[in-house]
């Protein structure tokens, strides 16, 4: 493990009394590939403008290789930003626009003011057109690239002055869905390449498992989890980060011992242990992690009440006992059978109860939303006569 | 016309071929006519007696137009960066004198600026035509005892008098003149360079800090380049009117600051009758004017590009 570069403590941020950023701890340590993820309007822009200086916290530190920072203007601080919407400069080329940080000149180690030689300036923004692959773009204006070319320029501006941390805010938004994976890549090679710490904000999750080395979620201000994409993925922490990173059915169970949770009064095996005898608890169970069986081989026995064709699999809407649950399986089975389903213990993920509990994991309006246009003919009777 | 909706243009070009087109056709006509409607050139060599009238419009126009940058375009980045009520009063207070008629506000001026007007009453108050006197007798006595010893006949060495002033001379000058239209045109310069900052992409300015511009660098390769759009349109907005103004130097220049607008107003309605020499005027006018624009609209994309390359 690299060692830590730069750390959040207790970072509070406040706009007139609404707090924005409610006690975040961040550690980012050298040379990672660091995601915040989460919902509109969570903070990951107010987080990362914190750690790029252009806002100062209303109360916490912010340290960067064990120095505090919080009074420390952007443009002195050896880190580079990916905005949002690439803030190109439009009276610029794109030579220009990546020379823009070379021409101005830098303290050097005796606090002297030095300005770069023009050819050590055009040798790095020419290596750096090179890595965002736009060699021959060079006198184009701003104006007439592609956004993903935009983009790419964007990168190669921060990036051509070499900068400890890059800072990227959602820098694939704007790209189809070829491009982004695209880019995906190319960030990812860039990131190794280069050996620089990307700080990188999406609301994409999917974008976030792909590219990250540590995926922080954010939700409402606060962080919700820290770890490994692997981690968040199969350990989620709370219903919040479970329904956020992939798709989650999401169940009430109780806790009977170590290794056994029970749900809808039967009890399954499960690797899940800690927790207090009895004690009410949140089961996350991922639709990939269901095995359908016929009925009388079930674990649990439902109704299929809507079938959608994903390409790689179907995603069907399974009816438990009122509860819908989303499964996904390549074997067809059509809208109206009863099937059976078996969960293996490692598919099988226990959660303490938080204030999101209940707010996700069900799939109920999903599934009415189906129902219409599959016009199911779904029958409250054949519920009751299975209950019994 | 291909657009339904375009049809609604149709009384606006009817009103600009009446008004604006056939007016010219008109003052062509005129212009290479002699009283008697025969073509000539003859009204273009008559017009070599004016020349220093030309040479004042332009050198006050220009003058009246660096003033005006030199002025406008720190309140307009001030402005652009206060709050949006701060803004509001502030423009609100930048038109409030555009409400009022244009030859009453100069009139004004004329009443501040006379021999015995505020100004030089204000002076005459609190002491400064006092303090001027003195000063003036002070170094004029000084001036003469120096001289006296340099002389070669002091017997024959005549002294400087001072002769003490009762007001200063405002009016008839042509400051007064630049100042009038400085305080007639100055809004148009502060609209169109504000509006331009004002809607500055503020990302744009958060970048060149994060590449390491400190405030200045922001300013200087950033904000002045992009806001000089908004700084050509002040300047042309400026310049025209201040070329061709007549009443503000006739008025504040006192008979003595004649400038372009006022040779031709005299020249239709004035004792010199002579429309046609007007015509021939305006034409020339109109002719450099559009060369400078032409000139300056260069100038203003050749600056873009410089800035590029
Ligand atoms: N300058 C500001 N003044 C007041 N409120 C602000 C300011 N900047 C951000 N906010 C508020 O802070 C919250 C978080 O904003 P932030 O931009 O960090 O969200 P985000 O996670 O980046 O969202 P998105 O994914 O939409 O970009 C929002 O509710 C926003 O309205
Ligand atoms: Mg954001």
């Amino acid at each position: 493990m690299s060692k830590e570069l730069i750390r959040l403590t207790d970072c509070v941020m406040a706009f007139d009394d609404e707090v924005v950023l409610d006690k975040i701890n961040l550690s980012i340590r050298d040379k990672e590939f660091l995601t915040l993820l989460g919902p509109s309007g969570c903070g990951k822009t107010t987080t990362l403008r914190i750690i790029g200086g252009f806002q100062t916290p209303t109360s916490g530190d912010v340290l960067f290789d064990g120095v505090r920072i919080n009074a420390v203007p952007p443009h002195k601080r050896t880190i580079n930003t990916v905005f949002q919407k690439y803030a190109l400069f439009p009276h610029l080329n794109v030579y220009e626009n990546i020379a823009f940080g070379l021409r101005i000149p830098k303290a050097d180690a005796s606090g002297k003011k030095v300005k770069l030689a023009e050819e050590e300036i055009d040798r790095r923004v020419m290596e750096m057109l090179e890595v965002v692959n736009l060699k021959g773009f060079e006198k184009r204006r701003t104006t007439q690239l592609s956004g993903g070319q935009q983009q790419r320029v964007a990168i190669a501006r921060a990036l051509v002055n070499r900068p400890r941390v890059l800072l990227l805010d959602e820098p694939l938004g704007a790209l189809d869905l070829k491009l982004r994976k695209d880019m995906q890549n190319e960030l990812k090679r860039i990131q190794r390449a280069m050996e620089i710490t990307f700080v990188y904000v999406t609301h994409d999750q999917e974008e976030a498992l792909a590219m990250s080395d540590t995926v922080v979620v954010m939700d409402a201000g606060r962080i919700q989890q820290i770890g490994s994409p692997e981690d968040i993925y199969n350990e989620p922490e709370n219903a919040f980060v479970a329904d956020f990173i992939g798709e989650s059915n999401i169940i009430d169970g109780i806790m009977r011992a170590d290794g056994v949770v029970e749900i809808f009064n039967r009890r399954f095996q499960c690797l899940d242990s800690g927790f207090n005898k009895d004690e009410a608890v949140d089961v996350v169970i991922r639709p990939e992690d269901v095995d359908i069986v016929p009925e009388d081989q079930g674990q649990l026995k439902g109704t299929v009440t809507s079938v959608t064709f994903k390409g790689m699999q179907y995603d069907i809407i399974v009816d438990f006992y009122g509860f819908k649950w989303l499964i996904q399986t390549t074997d067809l089975s059509p809208v109206g059978s009863r099937i059976g389903i078996k969960i293996d213990p490692d598919g099988i993920h226990v959660m303490k109860k938080s204030e999101y509990s209940g707010m996700f994991g069900d799939y109920s309006s999903y599934s009415e939303e189906y129902e219409e246009i599959s016009d199911a003919s779904y029958d409250p009777e054949e519920e009751d006569r299975d209950e019994e | 016309m291909r657009n339904k909706l375009s049809w609604f243009a149709v009384p606006y070009v009817g009103w600009m071929a009446l008004m604006v087109v056939i007016p010219i056709l008109i003052m062509v006509v005129y212009a290479f006519t002699t009283a008697e409607f025969q073509g000539t050139l003859e009204n273009y060599a008559e017009m070599g007696v004016y020349a220093s009238v030309f040479l004042r419009s332009f050198r006050l126009a220009l003058i009246a137009t660096l003033v005006c940058l030199l002025i406008g375009y720190p309140v307009s980045y001030w402005m652009a960066h206060e709050g949006p009520g701060f803004q509001r009063v502030a423009m609100a207070l930048i038109m409030l004198p555009m409400w009022m008629n244009f030859l009453l506000r100069t009139y004004s001026w004329m009443s501040i600026l006379e021999n015995n007007g505020l100004l030089n009453q204000l002076f005459q108050n609190i002491g400064v035509i006092d303090l001027y006197n003195s000063a003036g007798t002070l170094f004029t006595d000084l001036r003469n005892s120096v001289a006296i010893r340099f002389a070669e006949d002091p017997a024959e060495f005549i002294p400087i008098k001072y002769f003490p002033i009762d007001h200063f001379e405002l009016i008839g000058t042509p400051g007064a003149v630049v100042l009038g239209m400085v305080y007639n045109y100055l809004p148009f310069m502060i609209l169109p360079i504000y509006s331009v900052i004002v809607k500055l992409d503020s990302s744009l300015l958060e970048a060149a800090r994060d590449l390491g511009a400190d405030s200045a660098g922001v300013f200087r390769k950033v904000i002045l380049p992009l806001s000089l759009p908004g700084v050509l349109s002040g300047v042309t907005m400026v310049f025209v009117p201040s070329v061709s103004t007549f009443a503000i130097s006739r008025l504040l220049g006192g008979g003595a600051q004649l400038m372009l607008g006022d040779l031709i107003e005299q020249q239709f309605l004035g004792g010199a009758y002579d429309p046609h020499l007007g015509a021939a005027i305006s034409m020339v006018m109109m002719v450099i004017v559009v060369v400078c624009m032409v000139v300056m609209n260069r100038f203003g994309e050749g600056e873009e590009q410089a800035v590029m390359l």
